[in-house]
């Protein structure tokens, strides 16, 4: 038996694969031999993204995952999958008592709806292996434990891990495994912008890890990497927290 | 806004520290109140009230509430 950590002969979707974490798991799993379709709503920045991948035959399918027909269209067009790595996201920080009305409705839409959305039409026009493996990229905000202005965030990131693991159950008679990955703070352009609110000193906050640093969608690119690959062939309905120890203290 | 709505609705982002606490030259970074909690609701609040996005480093920059004040007047 080959080295089950590895990704050879496998076809993945990665979608939020123009930046940050997404793109970072797109340049890793190909380095570990899969196939990939990138998705993402900007066609520069995925183009960016192609040209990192190593080896041949990876597409890119763009498109807007928070508008069903986009979904439907690009399932359309999409090869049979033996894995999907979810990252599509947007960060939101703010004061309850100034909330707006369509805040939530953004923002779930882009965090929540987007990964329900996806699952359905996968899975309706069987586009998923058997077997197969989806990874969400959801957060440790929600689930593990929360900072100040993230209501409205780790409403949609304990949705999503909500949806993980009803998924996982619903969709084990098939042969698709279905998992999370919580990460911590990630240095991504996502975290750069977020930055901006931020009201603590950088180093200061880095101190709150007891593993002394921020991730690097490297970090997160390789527990989902593990949750793709037949390594992991008996995990389903999992959380995997990548946090560098934030969530100990 | 003028100033002195300004500083009011910059006291109402305080819980704890009373109103008469505020003026156009208090040193906001001074007060005992002030934390992260409080600089997100400034930021938050100038958002939703002003319309205008300010910077955990802007409010670091200021020092007090008129400085502040006529720093989101330039934006």
């Amino acid at each position: 038996m080959g080295n089950q950590f590895l990704l050879e002969g496998k076809t993945i979707l990665v979608t939020g694969a123009s930046s940050g974490i997404g793109r970072g798991v797109a340049v890793e799993c190909a380095k570990m031999g899969a196939k990939l379709v990138i998705n993402g709503r900007n066609q520069e920045r995925l183009a960016q993204t192609l040209a990192m991948l190593e080896g041949d035959g990876h597409i890119v399918l763009a498109a807007d995952l928070t508008d069903h027909h986009s979904v439907e269209a690009m399932v359309e067009h999409l090869p049979q999958l033996d894995g999907v790595s979810h990252n599509a996201g947007v960060t939101s920080i703010g004061m309850i008592k100034f909330m707006k009305e369509n805040d939530w409705y953004d923002l779930s839409q882009t965090n929540v709806f987007s990964a329900i959305w996806l699952t359905r039409c996968l899975v309706a026009r069987k586009k998923l292996n058997r077997p197969s493996s989806v990874v969400f990229t959801s957060s440790i905000s929600g689930n593990d434990s929360v900072r100040h202005g993230e209501a409205l965030y780790a409403a949609t990131k304990s949705a999503l891990s909500g949806f993980a693991k009803a998924a996982a159950l619903d969709l084990a008679p098939q042969g698709i495994r279905v998992n999370c990955v919580h990460p911590g703070m990630i240095m991504t352009e996502l975290f750069q912008s977020a930055q901006d609110t931020l009201t603590q000193d950088i180093d200061e906050l880095k101190k709150l890890f007891p593993l002394k640093r921020f991730g690097a969608p490297e970090d997160v690119a390789n527990g989902i990497i593990y949750l793709l690959s037949d390594a992991s062939s008996w995990v389903t309905g999992t959380e995997l927290k990548i946090d560098g120890g934030y969530t100990l203290v | 806004m003028t100033l002195d709505q300004f500083v009011q609705i910059f006291a109402e982002q305080f819980d704890e520290t009373p109103v008469d606490q505020f003026t156009p030259s208090t040193d906001y970074k001074e007060l005992d109140e002030w934390g992260s909690l409080t600089a997100l609701s400034v930021i938050t609040m100038v958002d939703a009230e002003m319309e205008k996005r300010i910077t955990g480093s802007n409010l670091l920059a200021c020092t007090t509430i008129e400085d502040l004040y006529n720093f989101i007047q330039k934006l």
